[in-house]
């Protein structure tokens, strides 16, 4: 078996995303081939061949793959695919963009947000924002899969070897152009690799009052989420969001402030080691999920939080 | 402009989902259904933009049991103008769900298609890119705005970093996130129009498509529980615990 893992990259780096993906290539078993396709992407091809278990980092660097259009993203994985019986990305809104198209110009049917390996050809993933687990087994030749990243701990990212090699992107389709990231300013680490995150939901009543969150997170290196309800209500952009339509995060420490815990948001969260809730509604669901409940006004505890750290 | 909008129906979002006693799949005897959350998303912005004059026309499709005529009803209680069922009672994948659209489109001959970023049931987030794969059409997936000027369209995406703009030829497929749009209400008067409105009914097996599923379900079972967690009195105490017990901070 040999399988291709398609990295996730930025400003010349790997994203962390790439070794949960590359560690789930491990659990099927086979040679693994990382592709790094992007435009001036070498450092980041040249960061994928030290990862430890990989044995061929193949290079599709052109300017066609600026922005990793879908189309043109989709043509290269097709026009390679033949060497592999499995190709993986990350369920990320990256892989989550291209994989499909892949997919049905393969005529495969994906799997989606693989939570396990069973065997080659048989997975389990979340169904039901996680309220169920689906085992699926694929009849398809190929099977192009992606990976829900907090089930996969990271590869090792240095000691690897692999050769590297150059592949040829495939004709620019011209059907779509990049037009640019308006990328959200934060100092804080990133939501979905940080060990200690802090919600914040709609007991917040004001995007005004999330700074009082962020403090806390500051004094703890932490990231700041928030529900959807929240974001919906405008207090945050949505690359805060938390759930199952938003980010799937699995922190050390997971702290739930005015967060009541719908479905959708525990789908994102549930597997965090430890999660705090700090709510004044003792019924909330979110206490069903806590470790640790505080059956609180935020407005108090949140300030005794942060000057107890 | 023609504008034709996917719509699944599934168990309502705030209904918890049980597995069912076979432990084939999730219990949906007597459930509440609705029409998935992305898909009034994809309906909303298509009626609006019939409502600025961009699109002249709103057509609903929905691939699946005959009750999903009740969704279809209901998107057409908000302003679609009419609606096409194509019964299946089997549940087919993405990929199947994306030949049937193809075969639809080549009556249909829309130059725009909406749909949901992702169903709330099997949350496999594929049908969008799946069916401008097998149309050859350009796609934007994750909107959140969304411009149509002419021959292109500005697309706003919902990415983990941000805002992503792209632009994409017309025809193209579009799914859509939730922030898109804050769907309306069906007023009792167009629901009661919505009846007369015409929905025409096509069998699966009348297509003649592969729609053969490639994916057994072996077993659907429930995710382990966490253990139970405990009530701290005050922020001293879960400060404590957090550092002495559960050391993580």
């Amino acid at each position: 078996m040999s399988i291709l893992v398609i990295a996730e990259h930025e400003n010349g780096t790997l994203v962390g995303s790439t070794l949960n993906t590359i560690s789930a290539a491990q659990a099927i078993g086979g040679d693994v081939d990382v592709l790094v396709a992007g435009n001036d992407c070498q450092s980041a091809a040249q960061a994928a061949t030290q990862v430890v278990g990989v044995s061929r980092v193949r290079v599709a660097d052109d300017s066609s793959l600026a922005g990793q259009l879908a189309e043109n993203m989709a043509d290269l994985v097709v026009s390679i695919a033949s060497d592999y019986s499995h190709i993986l990305a990350p369920a990320t809104t990256f892989g989550k963009n291209f994989m499909p198209r892949a997919s049905a110009l393969l005529d495969v049917s994906q799997i989606s947000d693989i939570s396990a390996v069973i065997t080659p050809d048989t997975f389990e993933r979340p169904i039901y924002a996680g309220n169920a687990l689906a085992k699926v087994q694929s009849a398809d030749n190929i099977k192009l899969i992606t990976v829900r990243i907090t089930k996969f701990d990271a590869a090792t990212a240095s000691g690897g070897s692999a050769t590297i090699e150059p592949v040829t992107a495939a004709a620019n389709t011209d059907k779509s152009r990049y037009l640019g990231l308006a990328a959200s300013e934060s100092e804080r680490v990133e939501l979905t690799s940080a060990a200690i995150v802090v919600s914040g939901g709609r007991g917040m009543q004001s995007g005004d009052n999330f700074p009082m969150l962020e403090r806390v997170a500051d004094k703890l290196g932490a990231a700041v989420g928030a529900s959807r309800a929240a974001v919906d209500a405008g207090f945050v952009p949505n690359d805060y969001q938390v759930g199952q339509t938003g980010k799937v995060i699995a922190p050390d420490l997971y702290i739930a402030v005015g967060i009541s815990g719908a479905i959708q948001h525990l789908a994102g969260m549930k597997d965090s080691k430890v999660i705090v809730a700090i709510n004044k509604d003792s019924e909330a669901p979110i206490f069903q999920v806590a470790d640790y409940g505080l059956v609180a006004d935020l407005f108090d505890a949140v300030p005794e939080l942060e000057s107890e750290l | 402009m023609k504008v034709l909008v996917g719509i699944k129906r599934v168990l309502d979002p705030q209904v918890k989902a049980r597995v069912n006693g076979d432990r084939t799949g999730i219990d949906l005897t007597n459930a509440k259904m609705t029409m998935n959350p992305f898909c009034e998303n994809a309906v909303e912005e298509a009626i609006r933009l019939k409502e600025a004059g961009t699109a002249e026309e709103v057509v609903v499709l929905s691939i699946g049991p005959a009750k999903a005529e009740e969704t279809l009803r209901n998107a057409l209680a908000l302003g679609a103008d009419r609606a096409i069922l194509v019964h299946t009672e089997d549940t087919l994948e993405p990929l199947a769900l994306a030949k049937v659209f193809k075969a639809i489109v080549a009556d249909e001959q829309p130059q725009l298609i909406l749909v949901g970023k992702q169903a709330i049931d099997d949350d496999c987030n594929q049908t969008g890119q799946m069916v401008s794969a097998l149309l050859d059409w350009p796609q934007a997936t994750f909107a959140s705005k969304l411009e149509i000027n002419g021959d292109t369209a500005k697309v706003t995406r919902e990415v983990d970093g941000g805002l992503e703009s792209i632009d994409v030829n017309m025809p193209a497929v579009v799914t859509v996130d939730l922030r898109l749009n804050e769907p309306r209400y069906a007023s009792l008067p167009n629901v009661m129009k919505a009846k007369r409105k015409p929905l025409e009914k096509k069998e699966l097996a009348d297509l003649g498509l592969d729609t053969a599923n490639r994916l057994t379900t072996l077993e659907v079972s429930e995710p382990p529980a966490r253990d139970a967690g405990i009530l701290v009195e005050n922020v001293a105490e879960l400060v404590g615990k957090l550092k002495n017990e559960a050391k993580v901070i």
